[in-house]
Formats: C-alpha cells, structure tokens, sequence
C-alpha cells in the first residue's frame, strides 16, 4: 500500500491506512453511517410502499401523475435539489416562517444540520429509488392470487399481509438495496443538510481527498467502504435468498 | 363427517324435498352500459352437480363471480341457504371457488396452500394438519406435500387448487374451468376423480365450464347460457333430447336442421337412417365418409337443398361410398321441434 506525506504520493508498501481506518474515530463514523443508511431505508420504505401501492390500485390517470411526481425530481440537478431543502427548513425558511406567522412557535425551529435533517435529505433524494422497484413488483403481481385468497377466508389485512407482502418482496429487496447502497456513500446530503455536524464516510473520504489530500487514507477508506458495501449486500442477499427462490418458478 | 352430510342428502332426497342452497332472482350486471347478464333467474339445489355451460363471453363466468361473490349484481337477488348475499365479500361466504388458472400461492409448498383457508379462519394447528392430511389423501397429494406449486404439473396443480378448496367443507364449491388448461387425457380422468369427489363430499358443485362434453358427463343438471342469458336448464339427457332452442341443439352435439310444415324441425345424426332404395322424402349424394373409430360420419348433400346432412352409423353396417345416391328417413318420434 501507499502512503503520502505532504500531499504527494510516496510508492511504499505500508499497512499503516489500513490500520487507520480501525482507528475509533473513523469506526464511528462508519457506525453513524451505517445507522443513518439503515433508518433511511426504513423510512423510505415505509413511505414507498403505501404510494407505489396507491398507485397500482387508482385509475390510470391518477397513476402517471403519482408516477411522474416521483420521477419529476430527478429532471433538476441533484445539488441543486438539496440547496432547495436547505431553502425551505432553514431558520428563515418557508416552514419557520409559516409556523412563526401562525402563532405555533416563538423562535424559528432549528431543522438543518443535525441528524434527522440528513436522513430527511436522504429520504427525499432516494425516495424514487423505492418506489419505482415496488411499484413494478405490486403492478406484476397476480390479481388473481388475491382473489384466491380473498376466496379462500382472508380479510382484505390478512391478504396483503399473507400474499400481497410475500409476493411483493423482489420489489423492497430491490429498493431497499438502491437506497441503502446509495445512502451508505453519500456525501453531499450530509454536506448541504448536516453542515459540519454530521460526518459520515462518505464526508470523510470526501475530506481525505479533497481537504486534507490523503489520497491513500481516502482510497484505503474507500476500499473499506466498498468492501463493506459488498459485504452488506451479500449477507443481505442469503438472508432473502429463500424468499427470491420461491418467487422465480410460479405456476403457469 | 363427510359420510353424514351424504346420508342427509339422501334423506332429504328421499323425502321429495329438494332443498334449494342457492337462489338466483332476476339478476342483472351491467359494465358501463353493456348488460352482460339479462335478468336471470336460477334455483341450485343442495347437493347437486350442475354445470353452467355456454360459449366464451355468454356470462357464465361472471356469473359466478357474482356467486363467489367478486362481483356484485347490478340489480336481483341472490341467496345462499335463505340469506341475502348480494353484498358480502367472498370471505365471508361459505364457499369456495377453484379457479380458472388455479391461482396457487407460489411462495407456500402444497401443504402451507391447503392449510391457507384453515389458517385465516383461526383453525388451531393441530386441526389444520389433520384437515389437509386428509384433503391431500383424498386428492392423492400426500407424497407432494412439500413441493412448491413451480414444482407440480398442471394436474398436480389443479389437484392442490381443489383441496385448497374442499378442505375449508365449503357448502358450495364452485368452479370455473377448472380442467381448461389440461390436456385431453388429463381431463377426461380429473372429470372422473372430480365426480367422484362431489359424490363422495355430497358439497354442492357449481361447475362452469364451455365443453359440452365435459358438461353432459359430469353434470347432474346443466344450464345452457347464451348472451347473458338462460336457453335451457335440464338434465344432460333432457337437453341432449328435447333441446329447447336451435341454439342449444346445435351448441350440445351435432344437429341436423330440416324444414317442415313452416316448422324447424332437428333429428340428432345417430337417428338418421340411410336407405339405397326409395324410403321418405330426402334424397342426397354421399360427399364424404369419415371413420371416427367408433362410428362413421357420413356426410350427405341433399338434392335441391344447401344443407348438408350428417349420419352417423357403425363402421361394421357401412357398404356405402362415396358419391352414392342414397335416402334418409328417420322416425317421427326423434324429431325436434325448434320454436
């Protein structure tokens, strides 16, 4: 490996970035990162999957609205995106302006650069990134098997949540990878809505080779991130390897 | 269990009362203008095996949708066992439907499929395995029982949609071409087992399917529907002898149609004679001999008429070919009037 000393690099095999990298300070980083990447999931998840299935059940018309909603985001540049959330919660911001004009707060609420601000941004940044997965996976499901189901004794709750759920799985596995993948390396979230306050990897890589220009910390970070990435996806995917198997086949 | 809901039938046969599970009063179903069932009227007695048979888009399927409650009726009644139904969700009826395309969960083996209807009734477990031990002995998919629906051929899987069903003791079982994807084989054998199991379980069977033939050996009555409507209701002899309309004639077996008298009158083809000498009024040309192996289909164009004429006769009767000058003549009592 490399190391670099005064910003140029130095071709001599060391271990000394790999260790860094297990320092605490840089496994807590991981840790947050981590953690923000999981609740980011989750809530996107939870959000999605309501919308996605709204959007199989109401007429057309209304489904290429919702759907083009989704995807319109995805026309304006992405930093350009998470300035305008900075717009909006900051303590001047549309929302401390409207609350402070209706009397329910006194002093403008402290929204940006802190945790749940970032995973706000997050959620709103890959938002489509599950849905679009889910939507594809509900609108193929056969409707045919929630009759059965609905024939066979099952309220509509126990429908979805013996059938609709378990058939539908492909679709949150497939988005819950896109938005956890992708909110694992992200820094530009973390950057525009957390402010200096909340690092994550993908900040401090960013910093490595950008700030303190140590090339080789930042690449042995990122190795470690990729690694663990790929590392995360392939646990992820033997714990639902079951569950996907079932799925392929089907009857004719 | 079985066996007493069996002898309860009988006995209820025996008695001369023909009690009525379902009851279909002047029920009609529109989508956005276009009446798909005209008012209909239907009587399903408790037990019975009847098929609602018609062509493709005639309405037997909604139909039963409307029974299984997927539908709801625009206007009309319908009723099981004496109560109002029109508006309860299929999983409140005590029915089951076996579907078209057996619509198996594909994430359950065959056991966890069978159980299902157990399961979301609350069944404890216990009762749950012994019901589907028993609804898999009965449809021989006991060594399938952890088998994926992937994993089964199509009888297999028909097999596990029925047990699914029966396993719930649904008074009705309905069922929607259940036998349509097979092939013949298959299906003439699932025709048997079927009626078996209907005589076995004594469960009333509403059977819809488009295959007259499938219809007239399995069905203790059949409805002929056509454009929403009812043409015939009657035992497959009845319907098969005394068709009532030229729709149901031609629709159940083949016909032969001859005017008479200002009348359409119909004589089924293995009531048809064929003389060499000069016997009735119709005189033809044999155009075409068909060996069918267990009968001869003889087709004849009569003299200064546009219809040709089928016969059949026994292949070891035939000395006839073709291009002869034959005569046909059958008797009076094996004509159809068609009104």
């Amino acid at each position: 490996m490399k190391n670099g000393m005064y910003g140029q690099i130095e071709n001599v095999i060391t271990f000394e970035n790999i260790t860094k990298v297990f320092d605490p300070l840089y496994l807590k980083v991981l840790w947050t990162t981590f953690w923000i990447a999981v609740v980011t999931t989750i809530i996107t998840l939870l959000i999605a999957y309501p919308y996605a299935y709204t959007a199989t059940v109401v007429s057309e018309k209304w489904q290429r609205m919702l759907l083009l909603l989704i995807t319109i985001p995805f026309w304006i540049n992405f930093l350009v995106r998470s300035y305008a959330l900075i717009v909006i919660f900051r303590s001047k911001g549309i929302i401390n302006t409207l609350l402070l004009k209706l009397g329910i707060i006194n002093e403008p609420l402290q929204l940006l650069y802190n945790m749940p601000s970032v995973i706000l941004g997050m959620v709103y940044t890959l938002l489509p990134f599950m849905v679009l997965p889910i939507f594809v996976a509900i609108e193929q499901l056969d409707h045919r098997k929630l009759d059965a189901a609905n024939d066979l004794g099952a309220t509509p709750f126990q429908t979805f949540f013996h059938v609709t759920l378990p058939l539908t799985m492909k679709g949150i596995f497939a988005g819950s990878i896109l938005v956890f993948v992708a909110s694992f390396g992200m820094f530009v979230v973390s950057d525009v809505m957390g402010g200096s306050k909340v690092a994550l990897i993908g900040n401090v890589i960013q910093n490595q080779f950008l700030g303190a220009r140590n090339w080789p910390f930042g690449s042995a970070l990122s190795i470690f991130l990729v690694l663990s990435s790929i590392g995360l996806i392939g646990l992820y995917y033997l714990a639902t390897k079951n569950i996907g198997a079932e799925k392929s086949g089907g009857e004719k | 269990m079985c066996r007493k809901i069996y002898l309860l039938k009988r006995l209820v046969r025996l008695d001369g009362k023909m009690n009525n599970i379902i009851e279909i009063d002047q029920v009609v179903k529109e989508f956005n203008d276009n009446k798909v069932i005209l008012p209909l009227s239907l009587s399903i007695y408790s037990g019975e095996f009847l098929t609602i048979l018609g062509p493709s888009g005639c309405g037997k399927t909604t139909l039963l949708r409307m029974i299984a409650g997927f539908e709801e009726p625009s206007s009309g009644v319908i009723k099981l066992n004496g109560g109002v139904v029109n508006n309860l969700p299929p999983y409140k009826r005590d029915m089951n439907l076996v579907f078209q395309h057996y619509a198996l969960f594909p994430h359950m083996n065959v056991e966890k499929n069978i159980q299902f209807g157990l399961k979301m009734k609350g069944i404890s477990l216990a009762e749950q395995k012994t019901r589907a031990e028993e609804a898999m002995k009965l449809t021989q998919l006991t060594e399938f029982r952890s088998r994926k629906p992937h994993q089964l051929s199509g009888g297999q899987q028909q097999r596990v949609a029925i047990a699914r069903a029966i396993v719930n003791n649904p008074k009705v079982l309905l069922l929607d071409e259940p036998l349509g994807a097979l092939d013949f084989k298959l299906r003439k054998d699932l025709q048997r087992e079927l009626k078996n199991l209907q005589r076995e379980l004594g469960i009333t069977f509403i059977y819809v399917t488009h295959d007259q033939e499938e219809a007239m050996s399995m069905s203790d009555r059949i409805v002929v529907m056509n454009n929403g409507k009812i043409e015939q209701i009657g035992t497959p002899k009845e319907i098969y002898q005394n068709p009532a309309s030229k729709f149901v004639a031609s629709f159940i077996g083949e016909n032969n149609y001859f005017h008479k008298d200002d009348q359409l009158i119909a004589v089924r083809p293995e009531n048809i004679k064929i003389s060499q000498s000069p016997v009735g009024n119709y005189k033809g040309i044999i155009k075409d001999i068909e060996f069918v192996g267990t009968l001869n289909k003889i087709y004849i164009k009569l003299n200064g008429e546009d219809n040709t004429v089928i016969v059949y006769q026994m292949p070891d009767q035939t000395n006839l070919s073709r291009n002869e000058e034959v005569y046909i003549h059958w008797k009076l009592e094996d004509e159809v009037i068609m009104y």
